[in-house]
């Protein structure tokens, strides 16, 4: 097996990086396990020169900073990989990163040298992946973290027994307290250019024959050998299938279980290794971490605990938030204020208030919700408690057909579905992560309760039910559980058909629990929010002066001629406007249904009008007519922007509220051309229906392009809740006129 | 001496053994909780399984179960030197035998 061996050679020494023709930055990559502090070590490497974008085509993160190795170089570029147990397996993850470490990823070489971050704590398994690193070709330092963790558990780690036992420079790194960054670096120069490791580890006689049988020269041919031997898949060519295919039956002959070998085998030398780099080492974690899970995972506290966190993160997206997201909905409106009074009254003023400042701010308005989400997640993470979450929820998600790791991003939906969509980045099998998204904006989120309410106010006020149930209340309960029930069928459906894939396995590490990194979170959520405000955000404005432009154009030439109905909606406005606020304020009881008036005959004059117009044929076997079809065109751009364009078209003044009495004064009183009312209770429950399941909100179709990384998901999500939407509002209206309800 | 980790070749076949030692093998769903074990084979062809023996459940592994979820399911094991949760119908795969640490 493996016996002492010398110190790599050194081919090129490291001052000859910048010697020769030009001083070429080094790309470095960083490799490890899932909790063993790879992140730690990168921000502490980095700091704030980091970047996070996506690999072309697929929904890997791709995470790369600056590193500054020594003041006399470039610096360099240190990549980020995901964190993998192992190098092998299909998914995804695993297949950019050998990509990456082999060069073919366009656009990045190949590393000059791989960091290989080993947690002490945990030594075997972190190995695993290192047995790997060292057939990769490129030079190989380990940094091993935890060691005042192992310190504290009795584990001694021998540092220079294992730097001889794996071949390469093993350097104890504390990234929190910054010890040990300054000698990787030094480790990191030094091994540039030295010869790579390679495998020192043995399967059986048997085995390595057929391997030696396959294998060219060198040991790039071996490692060949084994991957064609041992992969999933047969290989392409011809002749190789062939004789690959004839050594596993070989091999499967005389052992069922030959496909295990370079795993067994690979444990058996990191056995060894691990034994004499920690002699004597017992087998006791940290008392703490399960003293801990003796409350969090017990069958009764377990659960409780869950609850009390969930509920915690939940008001703080849901009310917590909603002061800043206040102060900069005013914030923007008075910056529009000032714009408009600043410039000349004209289109330019138009479409920069209404459209650009108003969009921008519409984007902006959903950074604390982002901001407060992910700092909890990050929390939640770093601190170990996650993985317990999952842990508990993956019984009752599983039942679902969901992934247990989705309860957190589906929980944020009910408040705003933005940040619960970017928060299934914790789902890694894509297939799972895309249904959750799929259904996340089914969850009925805070933009929805201004329809309900007003629907509610102007409807259903003072009914009751068994004489104490209030109906209002009844009602709002019945569309949020009608938005989950809808969710998870279609949750079962997509799983059985266009998402099938095998049900979500679960094999999940329970890291200890640690006290989280305030940098870390810091770093996650600077991240987040600013890949949130330029890639959704950029989409979310052109939506936004796409609608305003259609709203405006084309203009409004002629002065409002009330007819029959918006005569009664009128006075009944100014009527009830003048007793419900008592005093009218300056100016706007009597001129404002003269603004309003010109502003709602601007709004039916415009292409949105027309889009209502033209759709009101499709609408009305939902009970709606061509003035909610304005106000439904509007609001796919955004759920709230219905009241305000409903007050716009019944002529009641662009600021009127969801329980302002004028508004839903106009609403009752809105008549058909045949004289008949436009709202019925009925109608108003359909319409509610409808905003249940129907995707009104560009901001969430730019996020999920955004989490998705094409347009064709977006889309899909759109029309499929259209279509449900309409069915369901269908069903309703015309169900209830049978039943005689309306 | 550790009768499970002695009977187990390198390629998982278990020897020729003593008939007055008769180790207990037991699948890991199976394995009470508390109890001390030592990973004998691992059954099964999937992904799943393929991950659990990178992860470091292989012939030799010391494991023991901790517990269960509070609904019954996913199980609680530690194996080598940390925790890992797995489901009941995955463990199935697992013979493990019992050693007496």
């Amino acid at each position: 097996m493996s016996s002492a061996l010398e110190s790599p050679s050194r081919v090129v020494e490291s001052v000859d990086v910048t010697a020769g023709r030009e001083a070429r930055a080094l790309v470095i990559a960083l490799a490890g396990n899932p909790n063993a502090g790879k992140t730690s070590i990168f921000n502490a490497l980095t700091g704030l020169r980091q970047k996070v974008a996506n690999y072309p085509g697929v929904t890997v993160e791709r995470k790369e900073g600056v590193w500054a190795l020594a003041p006399d170089l470039p610096p360099a570029s240190l990549i980020d990989l995901p964190g993998l147990y192992s190098l092998d397996a299909a998914s995804i993850d695993e297949q950019i990163a050998r990509d990456i470490l082999t060069g073919r990823m366009n656009e990045t070489p190949a590393p000059d040298v791989i960091v290989a971050v080993v947690d002490a704590t945990n030594l075997e398994r972190n190995l695993y992946l290192v047995t790997q690193l060292l057939e990769m070709g490129r030079p190989v330092v380990v940094a091993l973290t935890m060691v005042d963790l192992a310190e504290r558990a009795k584990i001694e780690i021998n540092d220079e027994k294992l730097s001889e036992s794996l071949g390469v420079r093993v350097v104890p790194v504390t990234a929190r307290q910054r010890r040990g960054l300054d000698e990787l670096a030094r480790a990191v120069l030094d091994s540039v250019g030295s010869d790579a490791p390679g495998a020192q580890w043995r399967l059986s006689l048997h085995a390595e024959e057929e391997v030696k049988r396959l294998a060219g020269d060198g040991w790039q041919g071996r490692a060949e050998a084994m991957r064609d031997l041992y992969a999933d898949e047969l290989p392409e060519d011809e002749l190789r299938r062939e004789a690959v295919g004839l050594a596993r039956e070989r091999l499967a002959s005389a052992n069922p279980q030959w496909w295990q070998e370079p795993v067994t085998a690979r444990y058996r030398w990191i056995e060894g290794i691990a034994a004499s780099a920690t002699p004597g080492a017992r087998d006791e974690r940290p008392g703490a971490t399960e003293k801990i899970d003796n409350l969090v995972t017990h069958r009764l506290f377990g659960p409780l605990i869950f609850l009390l966190v969930m509920a915690v993160v939940f008001q703080a997206i849901f009310s917590w938030a909603t002061l800043p997201m206040d102060l900069i909905d005013r914030g923007f409106g008075s910056l529009g204020e000032i714009v408009r009074a600043q410039m000349p009254a004209g289109l330019l003023t138009d479409l920069i208030v209404d459209g650009v400042i108003a969009g921008v701010g519409g984007v902006l308005v959903f950074l604390p919700q982002i901001l407060l989400l992910f700092f909890f997640i990050a929390l939640l993470e770093d601190s170990g408690y996650m993985s317990r979450a999952a842990f508990l929820m993956d019984r009752l998600m599983r039942g679902v057909g969901l992934h247990g790791k989705a309860f957190m991003p589906l929980l944020s939906s009910f408040a705003c579905a933005i940040p619960g969509i970017m928060a299934t980045r914790t789902i890694e099998n894509p297939k799972d992560r895309l249904a959750t998204i799929m259904i996340a904006p089914f969850m009925s989120c805070s933009a929805r309760l201004p329809v309900y309410t007003l629907m509610i106010a102007a409807f259903f006020t003072d009914r009751k039910l068994f004489g104490f149930f209030s109906v209002g209340a009844l009602l709002i309960l019945s569309m949020y559980l009608l938005g989950i029930t809808v969710a998870v069928v279609v949750a079962w459906i997509l799983k059985r058909t266009i998402l099938k894939s095998p049900p979500p396995p679960l094999v999940l590490e329970l890291p200890p629990y640690r006290v989280p990194s305030l940098l870390n979170i810091a770093q996650t959520m600077r991240s987040r929010s600013w890949l949130f405000v330029k890639r959704a955000g950029t989409v979310i404005l052109t939506i936004s002066i796409l609608l305003w432009a259609l709203m405006t154009f084309p203009r409004s030439e002629q002065k409002p001629v009330p007819d029959a109905q918006e005569g009664a909606a009128v006075q009944a406005a100014r009527e009830t406007g003048v007793e419900a606020r008592g005093k009218p304020a300056p100016g706007t009881a009597a001129q404002a249904p003269e603004f309003a008036g010109d502003e709602g005959e601007q709004m039916r004059q415009s292409y949105a009008g027309r889009l209502g117009q033209l759709i009101e044929p499709v609408i009305r076997p939902l009970g709606f007519d061509w003035k909610m079809g304005i106000g439904l065109v509007a609001s796919f751009a955004a759920r709230e922007t219905l009241v305000s364009t409903l007050s716009i078209v019944y002529n009641v003044g662009k600021d009127a509220e969801a329980e302002s009495p004028s508004l839903i004064e106009a609403v009752r009183q809105a008549k058909r051309p045949d004289g008949t009312p436009a709202w019925t209770p009925l109608v108003a429950v359909s319409m509610m229906v409808f905003f249940v399941l129907a995707c009104q909100c560009m901001s969430t179709v730019a996020v999920v392009r955004r989490e998705t990384n094409s347009w064709r998901w977006p889309l899909f999500m759109v029309a499929y809740m259209l279509a449900i939407a309409y069915v369901a509002s269908f069903v309703t209206y015309q169900g209830g006129r049978l039943l005689g309800l309306g | 001496m550790s009768i499970a980790y002695a009977a187990i070749n390198p390629t998982g076949d278990l020897l020729e053994r003593s008939d007055s030692f008769k180790p207990s093998t037991v699948s890991l769903d199976r394995l009470r909780v508390g109890t001390n074990a030592r990973v004998l084979a691992v059954g099964g062809e999937g992904a799943v399984t393929r991950r659990l023996m990178e992860m470091g459940v292989v012939p030799g592994a010391p494991v023991r179960v901790i517990k269960c979820a509070p609904l019954g399911d996913p199980l609680e094991v530690r194996v080598r030197n940390y925790h890992l949760a797995l489901r009941r119908n995955e463990a199935q795969n697992i013979t493990v035998v019992i050693s007496d640490e």
